[in-house]
């Protein structure tokens, strides 16, 4: 794959900015706020670290892998696909309606390329990327596995049934990111259920634990995800600590849980467009 | 102009159901200090703000831990307390059935169940969260009272009385804006089938947000002069097996109408009591084992064939095999 250059790449996340508030807006349901958050992240992935075949082979030997664990950020997986050739950005209107292949949470049951298991229920995502890095590692395929889930779905015991498993099987060719914008539906994490030092819970667990201080700056997040892929190969997984701005990139929506699951209206999402350049074309 | 249907209950207002329960939720509490509450980050969404600003000390905040939970609420019980869990239904049963079955069920335990977010009619966030199965799940459960109120109104009255019931209680309820067509003041008798219509050609047995469909069902079947006998289930378990026999034996046929899968769900109950007691046709709206999708409820009950005009073609269907 060609590398793209930052501007290049920050041009991508303000387009995907875009075509998530639309869809949201479409519709009228959704979640934008760390969709917007977890952009530069997606963009990342999908236009500079990840190889992977938009052609889509289900079991995805010989390319890495993603699976979102936080289902509800849908949006931005949606357009980052669409953009990156999974679907023609078109289909990005049919979000949350009937008989669409974008589903409120992502599904297989459609058929939609891209998605390998359906998420939506917190908590079960980082088990299914472990299952995926062992079939790799029994198949001799050493493409790596990526996985991201919310701070807030930290509370779920199974990610700490997960995050005990994967250091044991030596786990090694897995990156798992945790969307640490400190907020989640109710509130602020500290407030609903403080997660207090995820770092050193992390690494008492065995995992090489990493932190991205700026998870909306590209350059960081593609530094992070390269250090995460120099520590992979010595028996351990990685896990990084990604901290975000919920609603990052429109101001009235950053840093609040408010916009965690709900659509703008006509003006705010006008408003918010202005913030945003359209330098791919609106679908 | 769509024909004004003259249904024999009417509304003037919609209102979601979980309103209904968080109404009930606060009053009960005010009522009963023994009644605390415990929610997994969807204080918003199940209404239970009320009551926790009221009773700081009488409500918990789990965050995202819906296991957990559930064995909280078992173990509050020991103390006297009567917790009611608040969270999505799929939440609230699949994702704990085991919790749920030992520590709750199968220990006796005073716990209240409250789900939220039941069926189609939760639309756009699709299948993930759309539980079709929950209602099967819970009444398989020895010990266990289903309940799924139809409107505002009585799932309100639903949530005050299950405090006075000693034994664990799964009280289903919606997300979407619905007719209030049940009076404001009724009285709820866990177990007592509310016979809503009575006729004499055909029972529609309905539960949840479908007896409001099955209300209009009725208004048109009368237009062409069938009449129907309407019975509101609220109570999936236990049945009310005498209003169920009583009913068919007047009429000699069955629809059942409900927003969950055929399997599991109150027609399989019914048709359990039927047939070992009275067999009679009998005919099922409700999914046909399939998964949900996103979309908007009345698109989503029309598409899955669960509203009123479904209803009208089953009840002639019964009628036919008599
Ligand atoms: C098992 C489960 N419980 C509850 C929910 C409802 N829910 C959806 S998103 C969310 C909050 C998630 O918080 P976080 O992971 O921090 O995501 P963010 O709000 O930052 O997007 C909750 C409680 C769910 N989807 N799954
Ligand atoms: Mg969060």
């Amino acid at each position: 794959m060609e590398k793209h250059s930052t501007e290049q790449l920050n041009a991508v996340c303000s387009q995907v900015r875009r075509d998530i508030l639309r869809m949201v807006h479409a519709c009228q349901s959704g979640h934008p706020g760390a969709s917007l958050g977890c952009t530069e992240f997606f963009v990342a992935l999908y236009f500079d670290q990840m190889k992977h075949d938009s052609s889509f082979n289900p079991d995805g030997k010989g390319e890495d892998l993603f699976f979102l664990s936080n289902g509800h950020i849908s949006p931005v997986w949606y357009s980052v696909l669409s953009r990156s050739g999974y679907f023609d950005t078109e289909e990005l209107k049919t979000f949350r309606k009937i008989n669409s292949r974008l589903q409120g949470h992502p599904a297989t049951e459609e058929g939609l390329p891209g998605i390998r298991v359906a998420s939506g229920s917190l908590g079960q995502g980082l088990s299914v990327a472990i299952g995926a890095a062992l079939a790799k590692k029994i198949n001799g395929d050493d493409r790596l596995v990526y996985a991201l889930m919310g701070d807030g779905e930290q509370q779920e015991g199974q990610i700490w049934e997960a995050a005990m498993c994967a250091p044991h099987h030596k786990v090694d060719n897995l990156i798992a990111s945790i969307d640490v914008n400190g907020q989640q539906i109710d509130g602020p994490t500290k407030e609903i259920m403080n997660l207090l030092d995820l770092k050193a819970k992390w690494e008492a667990f065995g995992w090489e634990v990493i932190v991205t201080e700026n998870g909306n700056e590209i350059t960081q997040v593609i530094k992070s995800l390269e250090k995460a892929k120099s520590l992979l190969g010595n028996g351990k997984p990685v896990l990084n600590l990604l901290h975000t701005d919920m609603g990052y990139g429109v101001d009235f929506m950053v840093g609040t849980h408010k916009w965690h699951g709900v659509a703008p209206n006509d003006e705010q999402l006008e408003n918010a467009l202005g913030q945003l350049e359209e330098t791919l074309g609106d679908y | 102009m769509e024909k004004i249907l003259d249904t024999k209950y009417t509304y003037t207002e919609k209102k979601d159901t979980r309103s209904g329960f968080g109404d009930g939720f606060l009053e009960v509490g005010k009522k009963n200090k023994n009644v605390v509450g415990l929610c997994a980050d969807l204080i918003g969404s199940l209404k239970m703000g009320a009551f926790q600003k009221e009773f700081p000390d009488r409500f918990f905040q789990v965050g995202i831990s819906e296991a957990n939970m559930m064995g909280l609420a078992a173990g509050l019980t020991i103390g006297g307390k009567i917790p009611y869990t608040g969270t999505f239904a799929n939440f609230s049963t699949g994702r704990v059935y085991d919790q749920i079955r030992q520590s709750i069920a199968y220990s006796e335990k005073n716990v209240k169940i409250c789900a939220s977010h039941a069926g189609l009619t939760l639309g756009e966030d699709g299948a993930t969260h759309q539980i079709l199965e929950d209602v099967g799940m819970m009444k398989m459960l020895p010990n266990m009272t289903v309940i799924n109120p139809c409107d505002y109104n009585q799932t309100k009255a639903a949530t005050i009385a299950i405090a006075d019931h000693e034994g664990p209680v799964y009280l289903r309820f919606g997300r979407p804006k619905w007719p209030i067509f049940t009076p404001a003041d009724q009285p709820f008798e866990i177990g007592k089938a509310w016979k809503m219509i009575e006729g004499t050609d055909v029972t529609i047995f309905a539960t949840g947000h479908l007896v409001w469909e099955a209300v209009v069902a009725e208004a048109i079947l009368r237009e062409e002069g069938i009449s129907v006998e309407l019975i509101n289930i609220h109570t999936i378990k236990p049945l009310d097996t005498a209003a169920v026999l009583a009913s068919v034996a007047k009429t000699g046929c069955a629809v059942t109408a409900e927003e969950h899968q055929f399997n599991g769900g109150l027609g399989d109950i019914i048709a359990q009591t039927l047939v070992r007691n009275q067999p009679v046709p009998q005919e099922f709206i409700g999914v046909d084992d399939s998964f949900g999708e996103s979309g908007k409820p009345e698109e989503l009950l029309e598409k899955y064939g669960l509203n009123a005009e479904n209803i009208v073609k089953a009840a002639k269907k019964a009628i036919a095999r008599k």
